[in-house]
């Protein structure tokens, strides 16, 4: 999906509404990058036949699925959403299109990015499987197709947990899956062939209506200059006044 | 006296400091100052009088002009990665720390150039230029301001086929010492090649920063090649390596990468980073091209290597092995110094003939040996460059001095 690029910094939107967004760079969110990359993988070793990619959101998403076609998906599914609905989509609307279009397509293997880099949700890849009510591997650092399963490396907080699913299932990129492949001149041209389909969320059956509201949007507060103490006394002293003692 | 009269014309332009580019941006901290003062080299450390940080180029402009009519010095900053101590300010002044200036500007991808503030470094650069199909490939190692390679004209280990800063500028704007902003090609221009004027823009690249403050540099990209390929191979001499190298750019091969390690650099390297290459003279190899050219590419190579007594010429085209294999020529620096815990390394910057360089290399081993010095050799053997990594212990005087007369022959 496409979200702000990772290396810009951001600024809220005097209005506190949300972020500043016109004139900034996009780019596709860095966990979803991973799954492009893993998918294209899987091709290549001849695991599967076909890789598509989809991208829901507004016309500029079409360009997050052409640097897709042009690491090596196949075609692309563009879900347009745009104003009002682009800007209160998500988890729950996302996978709901996600849902929808994989019964359409009769996917074998969903792969998304554990989640994005502006909202920081982490639920599209779980929503999408229960309401499929298909397995899924999330936070994978290693994946291994083998027929009618897929054995997950999970990254947990006390390591890592092996687990092995059956197929059609869901599974989440993490950080240390793969290094997605940069997109050379000539692939880029390549994928300028591919077709992207244009598909609506009421094509899929879906309603976009959002059961959340951002009330508002502030920056981390400033952080304050500190002050430099002579000796432990005065440390200790300066902490009983700040109430830290 | 000089330094006196100095002290007083600092206190009186800081004000005029603050009013140009604000209260947060006139730094006399004493750490802030020590931190601009060096780099990662071997150099004692040279704070200026204080540092300045402008966010544009009107604001060095008329900084520049203050410290002009103070006659006070002028020490630009990029990102202080570099080896050589170029940013000491050996008799005080102004540092202009350009960190602030940091946006890429004016991307053009059909026309392959760019434009970018100081602050930009090349991994930033290229990490932004990831969805276009091109890259920057000058990398002298470190992450370093592109302005700031530019003012160095750093070369690096892509040297050999895509040029040093030289070929790859296109265009500079630079804030003279009286605050005049020129452009070295004119204002906006970007023309791959002109016949027309002087060559300003070469002139100014590797100047470091004695002539001007660049803000803006003009690069040229080149398109991410569609594969790549790194190979390392051992020989029993140094000759037999330069003897391949020499053979393997005659046999019009467009090696991307040739960098030679001498045994003692691949012994540093292979205690710092773990590994287990032969400890005998050895070379990197690294090729771009298409899945065709590269297989003939490579087989061409190996059948060079062999035929000098070459031997174990391993090869690897996925990212994570390549990075690998690369990171242990790049980290050389710090597995030269960790060779002797608690020293520093000096570093050495020799450019010769192709033809001179085996001769040259064996002559420096042996004076490395009996003058009793620790001093790797690892260099872009493609253009004849090689770098003696001294490895010095900064409290012994009698071993800096010894360093030091070295160094003088070397450059001989």
């Amino acid at each position: 999906m496409r979200v702000i690029d990772y290396a810009v910094k951001i600024r809220v939107k005097p209005d506190n509404s949300g972020v500043v967004t016109d004139g900034v760079k996009h780019s596709m969110n860095p966990f979803c990058e991973i799954a492009v990359e893993e998918a294209v993988k899987l091709k290549e070793k001849k695991l599967v036949k076909e890789v598509v990619a989809v991208s829901c959101g507004p016309q500029q998403s079409q360009e997050t699925i052409r640097t897709a076609l042009a690491m090596g998906a196949d075609r692309g599914i563009h879900v347009e959403v745009s104003g009002k609905d682009y800007e209160s989509l998500g988890p729950l609307q996302v996978s709901k299109i996600m849902a929808a279009l994989a019964k359409k397509e009769e996917a074998q293997l969903i792969i998304l990015g554990k989640q994005a880099i502006d909202d920081d949700c982490n639920q599209t890849g779980q929503m999408t499987a229960a309401l499929l009510d298909w397995p899924q591997g999330t936070f994978a650092s290693e994946v291994s197709l083998d027929g009618d399963n897929v054995k997950v490396v999970r990254e947990i907080d006390g390591g890592l947990e092996t687990i092995r699913i059956n197929t059609p299932a869901v599974l989440t990129a993490d950080l240390r899956l793969n290094t997605p492949r940069y997109a050379t001149l000539p692939n880029i041209m390549k994928a300028k062939k591919k077709k992207i389909a244009n598909v609506k969320p009421a094509d899929l059956g879906v309603d976009l209506t959002s059961r959340l509201e951002v009330l508002r949007v502030d920056e981390p507060p400033q952080r304050l200059a500190g002050m430099k103490v002579e000796t432990v006394e005065d440390l200790v002293a300066k902490l009983k006044d700040a109430g830290r003692v | 006296m000089c330094v006196f009269v100095q002290k007083a014309a600092v206190d009186r332009v800081l004000s005029a400091f603050r009013s140009i580019c604000g209260e947060d941006c006139v730094s006399l901290g004493e750490a802030v100052r020590e931190q601009h003062g060096k780099d990662e080299s071997v150099h004692k450390c040279r704070p200026p009088d204080v540092v300045v940080f402008p966010r544009c180029v009107e604001e060095v402009s008329s900084l520049a002009k203050v410290c002009h009519d103070h006659n006070l010095p002028i020490i630009p900053f990029g990102t202080g990665t570099g080896l050589e101590g170029g940013v000491g300010a050996v008799k005080g002044g102004v540092c202009f720390s350009l960190r602030n200036m940091e946006q890429i500007l004016d991307l053009h991808q059909e026309d392959f150039d760019v434009t970018v503030e100081p602050g930009v470094t090349r991994k930033t650069l290229n990490a932004y230029l990831r969805d276009t199909g091109l890259w920057f490939p000058v990398d002298p190692g470190a992450d370093a301001s592109l302005c700031g390679m530019a003012a160095t004209s750093a070369s690096g280990t892509n040297a050999v086929r895509y040029g040093t800063m030289r070929e790859n500028v296109m265009n500079l704007e630079v804030v003279l010492s009286n605050g005049t902003v020129i452009h070295t090609a004119g204002k906006g221009r970007r023309p791959r090649k002109t016949s027309a004027g002087y060559n300003l823009t070469n002139l100014f690249v590797g100047s470091e920063g004695t002539l001007g403050i660049i803000t803006k540099t003009t690069l040229r990209l080149y398109g991410i090649p569609e594969s790549m390929v790194s190979a390392v191979c051992s020989f029993p001499s140094v000759q037999a390596a330069v003897d391949s190298t020499v053979q393997i750019l005659q046999a019009g091969v467009p090696v991307a990468r040739i960098e030679f390690l001498d045994d003692v650099m691949i012994d540093a390297c292979n205690k710092f980073s773990s590994l287990s290459y032969p400890v005998t003279p050895t070379l990197f190899l690294e090729f771009h091209g298409s899945e065709r050219s590269l297989e003939e590419q490579v087989a061409t190579a190996e059948e060079i290597t062999q035929s000098n007594e070459g031997s174990d010429f391993q090869w690897a085209q996925d990212a994570e092995t390549r990075n690998r294999l690369w990171k242990a020529r790049h980290d050389a620096w710090y597995a030269a110094q960790a060779l002797r815990p608690g020293c520093k390394a000096y570093s050495t910057d020799v450019c010769v003939p192709l033809s001179r360089l085996p001769q040259i290399i064996v002559e420096t081993k042996k004076d490395l040996l009996e003058s009793r010095l620790t001093g790797p050799i690892a260099g872009h053997v493609g253009d004849g460059n090689f770098h003696c990594l001294m490895v010095v212990d900064p409290n012994d005087p009698d071993e800096l001095h010894r360093v030091h007369l070295f160094t003088e022959r070397l450059a001989r």
